[in-house]
Order: C-alpha cells, then structure tokens, then sequence
C-alpha cells in the first residue's frame, strides 16, 4: 500500500537529519551476561520458515529467522536513527561519510568480523551482497531501491563506498535494515544469477550474526546453535534457539502467555477480547508491548470523481463538487469517531487513536493537532457548521446547496475490520445529513494503478487505507504535493491520490527536502503535518502496531521492539 | 489373479493421469497467487514480484507449465516449493515420518479400540454395555476434532500443565526419557484422532456383526454345541470383519494425507500441515505433489481392498 509512497522517497532530492550520529542511542540496557550461559531460547512463529535467505524470503517468518544469522551493516533502531551492526559507525555529513552533494556515502565496516566458520568478512562480501541483490536475474526480493544507486565499490578491506543517481537526502535508504543482510560471497558466488534461486545455500546460509545453523526443516522448525566467532564475547547469552513455526495465532498467544512452552510468540493478531485475558489475567506469564507506526487513514478528494466526466473523471485540474468547501470537509473529519474504531476494532494490541499524518519516529510527531476542532468528535458541531454554511437538509435528510447534494462513495479494501469501520463512519455521517454509499475491493486490485476502484484512481469521495512508515517523514509527506498528484498523464503511478494542491504545504515539505539544520527541518515537518489535518486532507483514524504485536515471555529481558526492523533484530542481547 | 492385477494397474495409469490434469487445471485457475505472500509489503514493489513471477517460471500458460510438471513427474522429480526452493519430494519425506508417528499411530489405536468395542457391542446387544459403547461412537464421530483437540489442550497444557501442544519434530527417541517425551508430546493428538477413527469404524464393526448374528450358519454352529467364544470369534466375526478390512485398506490412504486439523492444532509438521499451508500460499508444486501422492495411494488402496476382499472370502474370484 505504501508502495508509491516509498518510490518517490528515492528518487526526491531533500536533506535528512544530521543529528542520526554514532548509534550510541541503542545500547542493550542488560545485565552483563556470559555467552552461551542460557539454555534453548524457545520461539514460536504461526508462519514457518521456509527459506532462510533474505533475499529470497516470501514473508516476514524468513527475514526474520535469517536474521539471526544474516545481518545488515546498519539497523534502523526504535527511534527511527541507525544504530551499527556490521558497520563501524553510521555515516553522516559531520563525520565525512556523507558527501555534501549526497551522492555518495562511505561506510566503515568493523574490523575483525568473522563468520560463523571462521573465515574473515569483508567490505568484499559487502559488495558482492549487493550485487547479487541488484541483478536482476537473481530475482531478489530486495531490488526495490536498486534503481537510485549508480554503484557499491569496496575500498580495502573494511570500506565501502555506495554512489547514489541522484542527491539521495534519505541517504540510509540504502544499506540500512532488514532488505539489506550480508551474505557471504565464497558461499553465494557458487551460486550465480539464475542459479541464485535454487541455491542449496538459501537453505543453510553462513552469517556473522549471534546464532549459526544446526539444522532446518522448511515449513517447520530451524535450529540454531550460538556462533562461537561472533563478535560480541558475552553474547549470546542462550545457547541455543528452537525457532519453530506453524499452527495460528491463538495458539502462539497461549503457548507464550499461558502454557510459557515457549519465550517468545510472533504477532499476536488476535482479537482483543480473545487477547487480552490471556495478557493480562493474573496467571499470565507473557508481556506485549506495541509499537506503533502504520497509519490507518481516510483520505478525501479533492478532483471531481463523477462518472459524467469520462475519460476527465477525477483529474487533477476538476473540482471536487462539495469538497471544495473546507466547511464540509471538517463536518466529515468532527464526525470521523477514530476513538471508538480504535477501541472497538483494533484495542490495545491493535493500535491507538491519532489525528497526525506522521505518526512515527516520535521526533517527527505533531503536538498541535490534538485540540483542534476537526481532532474531536463532535455530530452537533459538525452539523451546525454545514447548517450555517448554507448546507440544508432536504425532504429525504441529505444537505444540499445550491442543487449539490452530500452524496458520498466511501471506498476501501475488502478486510472485516475496514467494513466495520466503514459502517461506524458511515452512520455518524448520515446522521449528520450525508448520504453514503460504502464500496470495497479485494486487496489485490484495490492497492493497484489499474482497477477502475483501485485507491489510486480514487474514483470516489473518501477513501480509506494505510501505510508503513519510514524512519524519515519525508516519504509521507510527499505523497500530497501538487507536483505528485495522481493522474491520468502519470498512469496514476503518484502518490497523492487525494489530489491535493496547497503551495504553503509545498512550502514546508520543500524545507524538509532540503533543510540541514536538523531542527529546522523537524518544524516544518510538523508545520506540514498539522496543514494537512487542519485543511482535512486526510483524516487519520488509527495508528496501528507495527511491525507486529509480538508476546514475550515475562522472563525474557533485553527485548526491544523497532517499528523499523523484525521483531528479532536484537536477539544477540537478550536474556534470562 | 495376475492378468487381473496387470489389467487394474494399466487401468490406473490414464486415472492417475486424468487425476493430475483436473487438478493442476484447478490449482492453475484458482485465484491463488504465491506472490500474495509479500501482500502490502512496500518494500516488493510490482517490477520486483514481476521478476520473480518470471524467475518461478509462472509467465508460461498453465498447459506448458503442466506438460513440463508431468514431464518431470513421471521422472520421479516432484518439482521445487517456491516459497522454500526446496525439492517437494524432500518436503514430503521430511514430514512424513511426524504423520506415521501420529496419525499412523492413531489408525492402529482406532482399529484395536474398534474391534473389540464393535464386537461386544453387537454380541450384548440391547444391554447397558451396548447402550455406553453405541452412545460414546455416536458422540466421537458427531464432536469435530477441532474442538476436543482444543479441549484437550485447555485442560492438559493450560489448566494442568502436564502436557505440551507444541509438538518438537526434531526429538530423537534414543532412551527412557526421550521415548517418554515423545509419549508425552504426541498422546494428545494420538488420543484425537485414535478416538474419532475408533468411534466411525465401531459403528460399522457393530452393523456387521449384527448382520451375520442371526444367520442360519450361526444358528448352525450353536447347534452343532460350539463355545460362545468360538461362534463369535471364529465364525460370527470372520464373516463381519470382510467389508470391514475393506473399509481400513481404503482408509490407509487418509493416514498419508495427514490430518489438516489436528496436525494444526498440535503443531504437528506432516502431510496435512504441509498440504494445507501451502495451499495458503499458493505453492502449487507443492500441493501438486501431495495431492498426487494421495491420489497414487487411493489408487493403490483400492486395489489392495479388493484383492483381500478374495483373500477373506472365497466365494469372489477375479479372473
């Protein structure tokens, strides 16, 4: 869903912050441990592993279990700033790994890594992970960004130098994160481009990280044993790692929180009322703590979606007929209950109410929105405003003025929680004297260029979906500039689906795109944040869990959850 | 009996054929799609899942992509899983010693409960013991697995503890403790499955047995001044057990198939696991090899039923 979004943060020139330093943020707040003095750390996935090379992976369940042995240079820790794991330290303008063009970034990788058997890691195996994740003919899963960087090149034999196409302000874009685990070249170089898929070493990869291989059944159970070379000393503190997959997410919540067979339960996506004895009750041995970060929102259009207009039809240049009128925008916003949506379809577990657009990394987050009007629930309000603004109800209770009637299209993918979300909308709406009508597609054609009812056609006047979002606003807000206005002329392949153009939003996002100075550039994030809330360009509604609701075991100490990264990112430092 | 034996395994050769075309033909027109597994995910954009489409060889028409599996096939190469670019014949082989272990086991305790529940039964008809064992089959077969799966769990690993539901396919029986272990993780499914096949076979073993009770050879056999047991055991009982025998030879094949739900519950890596997750996620090879698997052993079964149908009864002759 976030896929456009995503795409124009590559390929935008602006200037990130130069504050992301050292990655002393995210040291481990655990007692000192000695390696391998825990026993088997026990975790359980309702989705098994099936493959064990990241960038081969079909899910979460393979990056995940890969990560305990593959590892990226940096990882985007639960602030949102890059915290090092095979690198030496995070590059930045300051401390000369970033060039002041932004073209070209040098990373400084630790010196004396081994490898599970033994043998030195290299900026060369660096490089050639990169190439092999890039070339095409290896079919990787991670070649998203492949397209913005013009080449990898070691310099001896701890650096690496990456070359972006274009002035790159974003420039952990590449090389940081879960997409970007290190393989080793003397095992993946036996197994070059077509050969790369079926590769015996997809199943038995050699890493760097704190645990190696013992033995892997796909679709079942990996086990790990710790790897002696790995560079911590005192860590790993277990032993060993049962990583067994399989059977559904109830289960996992019972296994973790109620039986504690196992340490650790992967996204427990179970409904509330289901989920929450099982935490909570006194006999509960599991603990969840959720992140936050994906954005469940409704977006309102602001081009005509009228049919009559054929080949025109939701144009950039059209008008929407009512929306136009800010008055009638913010009685759709004071009447959006996201409180009740988030405490009747989504609880604790699920995700929080908010009215910002940003919603993650808390730096970036809006203190404003909360106390304006289009932030609360009101009906009363809402419905004074449109009768004060000339919006009188007719015989049958729709408002009209002027021969224009409050006659919505409310679209949104196929998905129980969004239909139930859609009805609790709806009858606020109506109540207040629209009429609505709801619509919703399969995800598969909804989150596309080409459906007719896909999201970025918009061919309707709200529409409701969500996204991820990146350690870094900009993505999100560059989805509502006028120049990224979906449309016929781009194949509706921008962002902005909700057609909006402001150029005081221009303004602010153009500050973010190319501001330095670090707390200059988070004001007019939040300037451009609160625009959007204020003139009801979106209305939020939830901020979700992200990336998943994980269950630990109250015993397991060390665990920190990043909305940025997979749930076990940090394995090396826990404990028991 | 030769020739005849031939005939049926020529017979089954265009049926395990007609078998793979009609599902391959469903599996390639189903709307399920092995890319769906990376959903929303920002971080796969369309050209990437394009690539991989490609790279997975789904570009071809669906009747390429059969001729070129059944090429394969008949080499005896299963084809290679997407989601774990492994061969299926080494997924299927991996798992199929956990489903032998549980629902092979629960077969067999299905069967030795349901003889002599079936047989007692029948021979005290009408009695409080007939009535306790009739009402406890219809209740087996009438309560799904599902939910006394998951009765069992609640009550033996959450309100007791005594017994884990995660079941360890990595556990190696080499002593006393670690065949106890096993014994532990696996009774629970066992019990599941033992007590539903149990329930389904005794009402059969009791129909039949009551069928052939009151025949003239019975009457005959009394008459002649023979035992009770030797009546029942070997006259009453040989004669019941022939459609029986066929119904267990047909079901064997059920117990390579694994059992979807149980194995689900118990987080038991068989066949049926297999089958069903990879169905989730669109890998076709995958759920093509078991189902053909399947459909091989149906085949096989029903042949080897038919020919012990003349063993224990020698009044049918193949020819």
């Amino acid at each position: 869903m976030g896929v456009a979004v995503l795409v124009a943060a590559c390929s935008q020139g602006a200037q990130p912050s130069p504050t992301a330093t050292g990655g002393g943020a995210a040291t481990a707040t655990t007692a000192p441990v000695t390696r391998g003095q825990g026993g088997d750390l026990k975790i359980l996935y309702w989705q098994a592993p099936t493959i064990l090379n990241p960038h081969q992976a079909t899910g979460t369940k393979d990056n995940d279990a890969s990560r305990l042995m593959i590892e990226p240079m940096a990882a985007f820790g639960p602030d949102g700033k890059p915290v090092p794991v095979l690198a030496a330290q995070i590059p930045t303008i300051d401390n000369g790994g970033v060039a002041r063009d932004l073209l070209k970034v040098t990373w400084k990788l630790k010196t004396g890594v081994k490898w599970s058997d033994g043998t030195p890691f290299t900026a060369d195996d660096a490089v050639f992970s990169f190439q092999y994740q890039c070339n095409e003919k290896a079919a990787a899963s991670t070649d998203a960004a492949c397209a913005d960087v013009a080449s990898f090149a070691a310099q001896g034999a701890d650096t690496v130098v990456i070359t972006y196409k274009q002035p790159t302000p974003f420039y952990y874009i590449w090389g940081v994160g879960l997409s970007y685990g290190i393989l080793q070249k003397a095992q993946f170089s036996a197994c070059p481009d077509e050969k790369a898929k079926d590769c015996p070493a997809n199943l038995k990869p050699i890493g760097t990280g704190p645990y190696k291989l013992r033995e892997f059944k796909p679709g079942d159970v990996v086990l790990y044993d710790m790897n002696e070379n790995y560079r911590d000393a005192n860590k790993p503190f277990f032993k060993t790692v049962t990583f067994k997959g399989g059977g559904d997410a109830v289960a996992s919540a019972r296994a973790v929180c109620q039986t504690g067979e196992v340490d650790f339960g992967w996204n427990l996506q179970v409904e509330a009322a289901v989920l929450r004895p099982m935490v909570e009750g006194t006999e509960s041995k599991c603990s969840v703590v959720p992140e936050y970060g994906v954005l469940e929102r409704i977006h309102v259009n602001f081009a005509d979606p009228s049919a009559s207009l054929g080949d025109r039809r939701a144009e950039p240049d059209t008008k929407h007929p009512f929306f136009s009128d800010i008055n009638v925008r913010k009685a759709v916003a004071m009447v959006a209950n996201r409180q009740s949506v988030a405490d009747q379809l989504y609880g604790k577990y699920g995700g929080a109410p908010t009215c910002n657009v940003v919603v993650i990394p808390e730096s970036f987050v809006s203190k404003n929105t909360a106390n304006e009007a289009v932030c609360k629930y009101d009906p009363a309000a809402a419905e004074k405003l449109l009768q004060d603004n000339g919006w009188v109800k007719g015989a049958d209770g729709v408002r009209a003025k002027g021969g224009v009637r409050l006659e919505i299209t409310y679209q949104t993918s196929t998905n129980a929680v969004r239909q139930k979300t859609q009805d609790i909308i709806k009858a606020d709406l109506e109540k207040i004297g629209f009429r609505v009508t709801l619509r919703n597609s399969p995800a598969a054609t909804f989150f596309t260029n080409t459906a007719p009812d896909g999201a970025n056609k918009f061919f309707a006047d709200l529409e409701e979906f969500a996204s991820g979002q990146e350690p870094d606003p900009l993505s999100t807000l560059l989805g509502y500039t006028c120049d990224n206005r979906a449309g016929k002329d781009n194949n509706w392949n921008k962002p902005n689906y909700s057609r909006y153009c402001n150029p005081e939003y221009d303004k602010q996002v153009n500050i973010v795109r190319t501001e330095l100075d670090a707390a200059k550039r988070t004001a007019a994030a939040i300037a451009a944040n609160d625009i959007l809330v204020k003139d009801v360009v979106v209305i939020p509604l939830v901020n979700r869990v992200a990336p998943t609701a994980d269950g630990a075991s109250k015993l397991l100490k060390g665990h920190r959850t990043s909305a940025f990264e997979s749930s076990v990112w940090d394995i090396a430092d826990w404990s028991k | 009996m030769g020739r005849y034996i031939a005939r049926r395994l020529l017979v089954a050769i265009p049926t395990l054929i007609a078998i793979s075309f009609v599902m391959y033909a469903i599996l390639a027109l189903a709307p399920i799609d092995p890319l769906a597994a990376f959903g929303a995910d920002p971080r796969v954009p369309p050209e990437t899942r394009e690539r991989i489409r490609e790279a997975w060889g789904l570009n071809e028409p669906w009747p390429i992509r059969y001729m070129k599996w059944l090429a394969a096939l008949v080499r005896g190469d299963f084809g290679t899983s997407f989601m774990s670019r492994a061969a299926v014949g080494d997924l299927i082989w991996q798992r199929l010693p956990n489903t032998l272990a549980v629902v092979g086991v629960a077969y067999i305790v299905g069967v030795l409960i349901a003889l002599p529940a079936g047989i007692l039964s029948a021979v005290r008809r009408n009695t409080p013991l007939d009535h306790v064992i009739s009402t406890a089959a219809y209740v087996g077969f009438s309560v799904p697995t599902f939910f006394t799966g998951i009765l069992l769990v609640i009550i033996f690993s959450i309100k007791l503890q005594w017994l884990t539901f995660l079941y360890d396919s990595t556990l190696k029986i080499t002593d006393g403790p670690s065949l106890i272990a096993q014994i532990k993780q696996s009774i629970m499914p066992i019990a599941v499955l033992g007590l539903f096949n149990a329930a389904v076979l005794t009402r059969y073993v009791r129909a039949s047995m009551l069928e052939n009770l009151p025949l003239d050879y019975v009457r005959t056999a009394h008459a002649k001044g023979l035992g009770e047991r030797v009546v029942v055991l070997g006259h009453v009982m040989r004669n019941s057990l022939i459609p029986v025998v066929t119904l267990i030879a047909l079901g064997v094949p059920t117990v390579f198939g694994g059992a979807i739900v149980t194995e689900q519950i118990f987080h038991v890596p068989g066949i049926g696991e297999l089958l069903v997750t990879s169905i989730g996620t669109g890998d076709t090879p995958v759920v093509a090899g078991v189902v053909m698997i399947f459909a091989a052993l149906v085949v096989g079964f029903n042949l080897l039923a038919d020919l012990l149908y003349a063993v224990l009864d020698p009044r049918i002759r193949y020819s």
